[in-house]
């Protein structure tokens, strides 16, 4: 069976009755105490993105909190070494608090206060979710909690300090992995024990439906500045036009290509391949993993053969998750998107290489996207325009630089 | 033809009781072992639920998720689970097993394939923990067409409306989960509040057999007695922990925990 995207929809409103992409990704697969949360969330979001007072609130919020637009730069050193596309970078990490995570954070935070809620929890992998959330919380007045793999914790100490700064509970989470699966898994039976007190924000576009609409809904606001940012630099949106972005959950990508839906533009989703030498790998896409079910949500994730979730590996602590979200088994499955991955080392080499030509210095997330740009860049022609989502800054992989490349720059 | 499950509700109404359900999970801590626990403990218990395993379980607390991990690390497997059924079935063909667990295992052996084992094995009942009505109801009807109770289950944050389509649709046995919780949870409701809403959901329909679980105790199950059936599943898991922490044997001290558990029912 092939599914057809349709036009002039939404990516988030792809889905039938039963809120299932493409007949088989998505869905609601939750105990049933969620059941009745997760229908008035989803009323109430359904009312809240219709609201004009609402859409005026967020952007007020997107401009004068986040900091929108976030700028779009050439990266011109780089388009000179590679001589062969034109590369851009949007540099997304410009917005507070240094990543993509900042806007589903932020709208997560007003639907909260209007659902009346005043506790707010959350997973973070790369510890990005749980520095914004704690951050807008703290902003809204929301108390927060936030729940982070025990093996995340020791690799990326900034966000951690940030977290605990911004008046957050940390709470490690000790099964499994140690990382972001067990983070979220841990969050959502904390929210079937508290779901009548507390809202609770899915850090990626992944988990029950409700939670990737809100999430990509809230990241669009990346390609809503990149299309007019395009325009006002080329005059039209350029034809050969490439929109390249690391996958870990997929809301940064999710957001970076909503808006271009319905052009031209080439989508390629860059997934954690792990280290060169390891069977273990964080790219259910690229490595034809099957369909299965985690979080709530059926997707295509890493398992094995009776269906327990498998174990990943990247030196990308954002990525490090063995689900994708149903919206990214959508766009591979219409092939409206192209998946690949990246090496622990391209990326590494990847961020080396763009840390030294350019002003800017992408985290390890975004480095396995620019990764993919150096790879195909130098084949292309200048008419062909590359723009690389920039969506996390390197210092807080810092510690992780420092000790595979031996030095640091930034 | 009455099926197993409403067989045991009919036995236990006729002794007055509440019916006794346990909860264990396959392999824990061993094959060998969970079919003799099973053995043991169904001298007393009136319905056995056993868990198959799953690594990523969204609403189990610390204790199943433990016993799950154990049983994980031990190499259980979905065959070795109806294994386990089969061989507690040959002694004990008329005590109801109701497998419980997480849909994905179910997805990645196909619906049809997994059901045929249940058939083989002679299982009697399915719980899938995140497989929620309406999303349930093409599995169900399967399930019924294969005479496999599909167990609904209720919530606290169910509404009346909705509650009234899940019962209608339900098979011989019905889940109250008592509290907003995950399972092992402390009792953080009250047994008075959590049977006014046992109470508001037998008035919807008196004939079906409605069992409460979460948070069920030695403690805490003989306030809850008038239920049509209670379930104990942490508290079962949490003993197989400590005994083996202490060296003991987990089969013996099980068998003694749900006999005194089903004193407390009598
Ligand atoms: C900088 C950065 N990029 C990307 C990701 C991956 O998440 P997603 O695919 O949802 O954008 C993360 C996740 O933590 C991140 O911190």
């Amino acid at each position: 069976m092939s599914f057809k995207i349709k036009k002039r929809t939404q990516l988030i409103d792809q889905h039938d009755k039963n809120f299932m992409y493409g007949g088989k990704f998505g869905g609601n697969f939750i105990p049933e105490t969620l059941k009745k949360p997760i229908d008035d969330l989803t009323k109430l979001f359904t009312k809240l993105r219709n609201d004009k007072l609402f859409l005026r609130e967020r952007d007020h919020y997107f401009v004068n909190y986040i900091g929108a637009p976030t700028p779009l730069i050439k990266l011109e050193n780089l388009t000179d070494y590679l001589a062969g596309a034109q590369v851009y970078a949007k540099v997304v990490s410009e917005a507070n608090g240094g990543a993509h995570k900042i806007y589903n954070a932020t709208v997560h935070c007003l639907i909260a206060k209007k659902a009346g809620k005043k506790f707010i929890v959350g997973d973070t992998g790369a510890g990005y979710a749980g520095k914004m959330l704690s951050m807008a919380a703290k902003k809204f007045g929301l108390k927060c909690k936030i729940f982070m793999g025990a093996k995340d914790i020791k690799r990326q100490r900034p966000n951690v300090e940030a977290i605990k700064k911004n008046g957050a509970e940390i709470v490690p989470v000790t099964t499994g992995s140690q990382t972001l699966v067990d983070a979220v898994s841990e969050c959502m039976r904390y929210w079937v024990s508290n779901c009548d007190t507390t809202h609770m924000c899915v850090g990626s576009t992944v988990g029950p439906n409700i939670f990737i609409k809100i999430c990509a809904w809230s990241t669009a606001q990346i390609s809503r500045e990149l299309m007019q940012q395009l325009k006002e630099e080329f005059g039209k949106i350029p034809k050969k036009l490439k929109l390249i972005n690391c996958v870990g959950g997929g809301s940064s990508a999710a957001g970076f290509w909503n808006e271009f839906m319905d052009t031209n533009a080439e989508f390629i989703g860059v997934e954690a391949g792990g280290p060169k030498n390891s069977k273990l790998h964080a790219a259910p896409l690229t490595n034809g993993s099957k369909i299965g079910i985690l979080h709530g949500a059926a997707q295509y994730v890493i398992q094995d053969k009776e269906g327990q979730i498998g174990s990943t590996e990247s030196i990308s602590a954002g990525l490090d998750y063995p689900g994708i979200s149903p919206l990214h088994c959508f766009l591979k499955d219409t092939k409206r998107a192209r998946y690949t991955s990246a090496s622990d080392e391209e990326a590494l080499e990847a961020y080396r290489l763009v840390s030294n030509l350019e002003n800017i210095s992408p985290s390890l997330e975004p480095s396995h996207a620019f990764a993919e740009a150096i790879k195909i860049a130098p084949k292309l022609k200048s008419s062909d325009v590359i723009v690389v989502n920039s969506c996390g800054d390197s210092i807080k992989d810092k510690d992780i630089i420092k000790q595979r490349l031996g030095t640091y720059i930034r | 033809m009455k099926s197993k499950i409403a067989l045991a509700f009919d036995k236990c109404r006729k002794a007055k009781r509440a019916a006794l359900i346990t909860y264990t999970v396959a392999g824990d801590n061993n094959k060998n072992n969970s079919l003799k626990i099973l053995n043991i403990i169904s001298k007393h218990a009136d319905i056995l639920e056993l868990g198959f395993p799953h690594n990523t379980p969204i609403a189990d607390g610390g204790q199943i998720q433990e016993s799950s991990h154990r049983a994980l690390k031990n190499g259980i497997k979905l065959k070795d689970v109806f294994q386990i059924v089969k061989k507690f079935k040959k002694n004990n063909p008329a005590k109801p097993i109701i497998l419980m667990g997480y849909y994905n295992l179910i997805y990645q052996e196909g619906e049809n394939k997994f059901l045929k084992s249940c058939n083989i094995s002679g299982v009697d009942g399915l719980i899938i923990v995140d497989l929620p009505y309406p999303e349930n109801k093409k599995f169900a009807e399967k399930c019924k067409k294969k005479s496999i109770n599909f167990i609904q289950l209720l919530s606290p944050t169910t509404s009346k409306k909705r509650m009234k389509k899940i019962i209608k649709d339900s098979h011989d046995m019905i889940y109250y989960i008592s509290m907003l919780s995950t399972t092992g949870g402390k009792l953080k409701v009250s047994p008075k509040k959590i049977l006014q809403n046992y109470n508001f959901i037998k008035r919807i329909n008196p004939k079906k057999n409605l069992v409460i679980g979460f948070g069920i105790t030695d403690k805490t199950i003989s306030s809850l007695k008038s239920a049509n059936g209670l379930v104990v599943g942490s508290m079962l898991c949490k003993t197989i922990t400590n005994s083996l922490k202490m060296g003991q044997n987990p089969v013996i001290k099980l068998g003694k925990v749900v006999y005194n558990l089903k004193r407390k029912l009598i």
